[in-house]
């Protein structure tokens, strides 16, 4: 019985030599096992192509050390007819700059021909989506103030009427390679509302926002922003869109067709007037050009 | 003949008894010095450097990947390499992001591999520690395709670390990368592919 038992340990001493070798025969296959690091926190990128969904923003930041230049063009609506050549004939416009300090940390300024107001904000990419984490956040902080004469100019007028703000919470997931969601708790505060019946000047609203590649290069894009019944007295609609993103290399061209004229959250989410129904509908585009100015920040 | 019988079994006794307990030790002992053969006889490295270049005259392109691990089997002259797509590192971020998303497709094929030989291999005429310069045959894997290449690298080993490097072109067509044709100027058809590792030996 000792006898055995010293054999059968031997037995499996021997074999355990035997499998030792023969599982490491293959290099590549102790490589991939044993040796090359497994990047558990592997976070997520190009949930969507660029910062903006359409009109309103997504999850992505410009990178650090980056400037994205972004062209925003909305023409008039398809529905003024031929004599406007069905909206090409006007346009709004758009310009902005977003800079990204970190990865992390995003700042912008734009200026729109609509209201002709200037805006800033600040972007925060606060959590990053991994195998660990399932979405991607980013808080979204914007201040707009709209240039316009004022329309009573004999009463007492404060710079303060002319401002705006908007906060949002933005949450992605990209689901796959192809889709992404994301849905956007938002905020707008105006200090000046154009009716007095107007009592409250918060307008809540939750956007929900995805995309579809249909190729590595190409994808649509929809987005919705919900005004939560009874924080909005101006009879407006909600903001609908849908778009292209055509990504060229240097380039993210985005068109679109939307039934919001303002390009910033304090305009398209409590502004828009387009009735959808009646044909409403503006065809535009978003130019987007990313720049590298710094020497590019690790983000880890 | 019967003394020598009675001596011969007094041995075969004596190391009768002996014997199960020494074969185990024994045993043991070889287990554990035949792992050491095996580990000693590789050497690996987690951070190895695979770079790639790409000139036009429209615009330089450079990427490099300080995580990427190799392992060497000193005995057979063995070499297996693999980089991870993702840790590719560009200049420009949103060249990367294209690069994982468009060209490589990293999410379908996540890593790239080389798995290979050194031509007339002798082990003895290699530890040396000095530099030799060696004829390496193998498969290189990126994209999802598998590329018989021929290289040359330099290799140095002695003192229980090994240096190598190595350089060679890549047509981008061979690994069914398609590149569109807005950029086609900007991304060159053969790029240099640099890569230097330092290996220790390796350890489980």
């Amino acid at each position: 019985m000792k006898f055995l038992s010293y054999s059968a340990i031997t037995l499996i001493l021997w074999l355990s030599v035997v499998f030792s070798l023969s599982a490491q025969d293959d290099l590549l296959d102790m490589l991939e096992s044993d040796i090359a690091p497994k990047d558990e926190k592997e976070f997520v990128y190009a949930t969507f192509k660029t910062t903006r969904i359409i009109n309103g923003q997504s999850v992505e930041n410009t990178a650090g050390g980056h400037l994205n230049f972004i062209i925003g063009h909305r023409f008039g609506k398809i529905n003024d007819g031929a004599y406007e050549f069905f909206g090409l004939d006007q346009a709004t416009i758009r310009l902005g700059l977003e800079y990204g300090i970190t990865d992390w940390l995003n700042v912008g300024l734009g200026r729109s021909s609509f209201m002709k107001t200037a805006d800033s904000y600040l972007k925060i990419k606060a959590l990053k989506q991994s195998k660990a984490f399932p979405f991607t956040a980013t808080l979204f902080s914007s201040v707009a103030a709209n240039g316009m004469k004022w329309s009573e100019p004999e009463r007492d007028n404060f710079y303060s009427s002319r401002l705006s703000f908007a906060y949002q919470l933005l949450m992605a997931r990209k689901f796959s390679n192809a889709f992404s969601l994301q849905i956007t708790p938002s905020m707008v505060h105006r200090n000046l509302v154009e009716t007095a019946d107007d009592q409250n000047d918060d307008v809540f609203a939750i956007g929900f926002g995805g995309r579809i590649k249909i190729s590595n290069r190409v994808s649509i894009n929809g987005e919705y922003f919900y005004q939560l019944p009874g924080t909005n007295a101006d009879k407006t609609y909600d903001a609908v869109a849908l778009g292209v993103d055509i990504e060229t290399g240097g380039h993210v061209f985005q068109f679109q067709v939307t039934n919001s004229k303002g390009m910033i959250e304090q305009y398209f989410i409590p502004m828009t007037t387009g009735n959808l129904l009646d044909g409403d509908i503006y065809f535009g585009f978003n130019i987007n050009r990313v720049f590298t100015i710094g020497k590019k920040k690790k983000s880890d | 003949m019967v003394e020598h019988r009675g001596i011969i079994q007094l041995i075969q006794t004596q190391t009768y008894h002996i014997n199960m307990k020494t074969k185990l030790i024994l045993s043991i002992t070889l287990v554990i010095a035949s792992n050491l053969a095996i580990a000693q006889s590789k050497f690996f490295t987690r951070n190895g450097s695979v770079s790639f270049f790409s000139k036009t005259p429209m615009e330089n392109i450079e990427a490099v990947n300080n995580q990427s691990s190799a392992i060497f089997d000193t005995e057979k002259g063995e070499i297996a390499v693999s980089a991870q797509m993702k840790g590719f590192e560009f200049e420009k971020a949103l060249m990367q992001e294209h690069f994982n998303e468009n060209y490589v497709e990293s999410d379908k094929f996540p890593s790239a591999t080389f798995k290979g030989t050194i031509k007339n291999y002798s082990k003895s005429a290699f530890n040396t520690g000095e530099e030799k310069q060696v004829d390496i045959e193998g498969d290189l894997t990126l994209h999802g395709v598998a590329k018989h290449i021929t290289t040359t690298a330099k290799i140095t080993s002695g003192e229980g670390k090994i240096a190598a490097s190595t350089e060679f072109n890549v047509a981008v067509a061979d690994f069914n990368i398609k590149i569109p044709g807005a950029v086609i100027g900007n991304i060159a058809e053969s790029i240099l592919v640099k890569a230097v590792f330092q290996l220790d030996p390796y350890t489980k």
